[in-house]
């Protein structure tokens, strides 16, 4: 396969109480904090998966801009499922460690929580993802301060040119304090955009 | 008695985030793992944490907690014969 | 394609701060896993393998730095600086840098300790890695759970096949925290004994801290006697639960055939089976019925965990650096722990520390998130 040929097929970003397809606005809520506008988002987009609610913050937004690129190929049963998924964030899984933190500060009221602890990776979202669309693909979680185009397009041009993955699912989420941002795209060998440095940054900062 | 059974489906709905359930739809009697509520092997070690946060009752082997758990109405008596809180 | 090798190598661990003295120790059978008591650490005393904090403080100062760095970024330094002196490689643009973490430095977000909270980003802790050494390349950390070790090594080959980089140097490491004891707790994961992976009396995990480094490289002039091939390697997910090892070992089992597929090997080959082992009652269970399903229950295996524990994103570096080792040897080393088969599928652990011809080995790893990896070495015959 010619690495020329990629074309980045969809992309999909969770940002500023909007969740937006490609250039489209699919929904958007600015009257609430994060916990309750992915929650209207996860009703609003006919999601129907009840253990999303058991989801720390970083998987909630990860799993949703993953089910809005996925869920049409994933309900194809004639398409292709070998599908990588390469995630970064510059805030690993803080978010829900200063939870688990706090529940074991207090030597006298000290019960850390498994349903807590257990999202202290960043890696469990691509978990609850591959459960979810039966992906028994490639996974890696990367941590970088900042957006990193060049080492993702490298990444997903080698994982799709060895045989490893037919599609890779690639992308940035991230849940810090009181900032939340997702921005996901699916390389394929099919689409209308070229997958290439530029336009990965073109999308990224476009949104 | 009834009254902890109440306590205890309001608390399993919060703590084990079942959002789309509602308090009247648990009967005393369901299973509450596979194909009743569908809890998972997380939710039994959120409940054995529950057990000593709010009863004090400490449960050192899961396998336990798989009897324990069975429905609300187990749940309500072996809580109600041990809490210590 | 160009061939990819692993090559110089470094262990900082409570069995030595150098790979030559812990697989010596290793072979002497001497576990790193002691009984520690630190509330600090731990409300009760616990099993587990914990670098003496003298020690590296005397290796550390030895450096010659004046710089404040965490206990995590010192072992780092220390075990990455000899690795990178010893292999001579000249820090350009064309030489990557791996962090292989699950927590990085988790422990800064105790109020109690000295450093800000802040230090508890890994970006942070890539850069200051990176400028402690001089790297010209922007840092990539890998969180992947506990196959984090063996999938940095499968990344590092990935950009090297792509041209990303010639050579990638690899820091693999996490120390033990009370957060990571006290979750693994809540999960009613910790073993009140040392642990014994694949054993009927086995009762669950210790916790273990190491450093360990690699030189990944496809520079075939630049080897040490110990180098290996990485002929093949895959990374597969279960898709079926976020902490419970699946019942079919799905992961582990499409992880290896493809690692095997790649490798152009197939079960007859291996010499010797790297395992996860963590001596949890589902992992090892998993792990036998992959292993089964593949047709590998003959092949010799062990689990390193009754040496160091379970040393999470340094595990499978560590266990994969041993394996070269052991091929350089000739030596399959005891599965420490293990007296009696306690999984429902036939494996062949290793009982007593033996010599044997080894050419190839196979790595594997397993953890939250239902990942896993395998990966597939080869002697390099000189």
């Amino acid at each position: 396969m010619k690495v020329e040929q990629l074309k980045i097929k969809e992309y999909c970003s969770i940002f500023n109480n909007k969740v937006m397809l490609n250039e489209q606005l699919i929904f958007e809520n600015q009257e609430t904090d994060f916990s309750s506008f992915i929650k209207l988002a996860y009703k609003k987009l006919d999601t129907n998966y009840p253990k999303f609610f058991k989801m720390d913050d970083l998987s909630k937004l990860g799993f949703l801009a993953a089910d809005i690129l996925l869920k049409p190929i994933s309900s194809d049963s004639e398409r292709p499922k070998n599908i990588a998924l390469a995630f970064s964030n510059s805030a690993s899984s803080l978010e829900t460690d200063r939870k688990h933190q706090n529940s074991i500060v207090d030597k006298e009221n000290y019960f850390p929580s498994p349903a807590i602890f257990v999202y202290t990776l960043p890696n469990i979202c691509l978990g609850e993802i591959s459960i979810r669309h039966k992906l028994y693909s490639e996974n890696s979680f990367f941590i970088f301060n900042h957006f990193n185009a060049g080492y993702l397009y490298d990444y997903a041009t080698c994982l799709i040119k060895t045989g490893k993955a037919d599609e890779v699912l690639c992308g940035w989420i991230n849940r810090d304090a009181d900032d939340y941002e997702a921005f996901l795209y699916l390389v394929s060998t099919e689409g209308s955009i070229a997958h290439n440095k530029e336009e990965i940054i073109k999308l990224y900062t476009r949104k | 008695m009834s009254d902890l059974k109440q306590e205890l489906k309001e608390k399993i709905i919060t703590q084990l985030n079942l959002e789309d359930i509602a308090i009247d739809e648990i009967a005393d009697n369901d299973s509450l793992f596979g194909d009743g509520l569908g809890l998972d092997s997380i939710d039994a070690l959120e409940l054995i944490v529950m057990l000593d946060k709010d009863y004090g009752i400490k449960l050192t082997d899961p396998k336990e907690g798989k009897k324990i758990f069975e429905s609300i109405e187990v749940m309500a008596n072996y809580i109600t014969k041990h809490r210590t809180k | 394609m160009n061939k990819i090798y692993l090559s110089y190598n470094n262990i900082v661990s409570s069995l030595g701060f150098n790979s030559p003295t812990v697989v010596e120790n290793i072979r002497k059978g001497v576990s790193g896993i002691t009984l520690i008591e630190d509330e600090n650490l731990f409300p009760t005393p616990f099993y587990a393998s914990v670098i003496n904090s003298n020690l590296i403080k005397e290796a550390f100062e030895s450096l010659g730095s004046n710089d404040d760095y965490t206990r995590l970024e010192q072992i780092m330094i220390i075990s990455l600086d000899k690795t990178l002196k010893e292999s001579g490689v000249k820090l350009t643009d064309r030489v990557g840098l791996i962090l292989s973490t699950t927590k990085g430095n988790i422990d800064t977000l105790d109020p109690k300790h000295p450093m800000p909270p802040e230090r508890a980003y890994l970006g942070t802790l890539g850069h200051i890695v990176k400028n402690y050494f001089g790297f010209t390349t922007e840092p990539i950390v890998l969180s992947n759970a506990c196959v984090s070790g063996v999938l940095a090594v499968s990344i590092a080959k990935r950009f090297i096949a792509q041209g990303t980089f010639d050579q990638v140097f690899i820091i693999a490491s996490d120390v033990v925290s009370n957060f990571i004891l006290s979750g693994f707790n809540s999960f009613q994961a910790m073993s009140s004994l040392p642990c014994k992976p694949y054993c009927k009396q086995r009762s669950g995990i210790n916790i273990g801290e190491v450093a360990v480094s690699v030189l990944v490289s496809k520079d075939h002039d630049n080897l040490v006697p110990e180098a290996v091939e990485v002929l093949g390697e895959a990374s597969c997910n279960d898709a079926n639960h976020i902490s419970g090892p699946s019942r079919t070992g799905e992961g582990l089992y499409r992880s290896i055939q493809s690692a095997f597929k790649e490798a152009k090997v197939g079960p007859q080959d291996m010499d010797y089976i790297s395992a996860h082992g963590t001596a949890t009652t589902f992992n090892d269970e998993m792990e036998a019925i992959a292993l089964n399903r593949l047709g590998l229950d003959t092949v010799p295996l062990n689990s390193l965990k009754g040496y160091f524990g379970h040393t999470l994103g340094g595990s499978g570096l560590l266990e994969t650096i041993i394996g070269m080792h052991s091929l350089y040897h000739s030596t399959l080393y005891s599965s420490l722990g293990f007296t009696e088969l306690g999984v429902s599928q036939p494996i062949n652990v290793i009982t007593e520390t033996t010599t044997k011809n080894l050419d190839y080995f196979l790595k594997t790893a397993s953890g939250f998130g239902g990942c896993n990896t395998a990966a597939v070495f080869k002697k390099v015959q000189s």
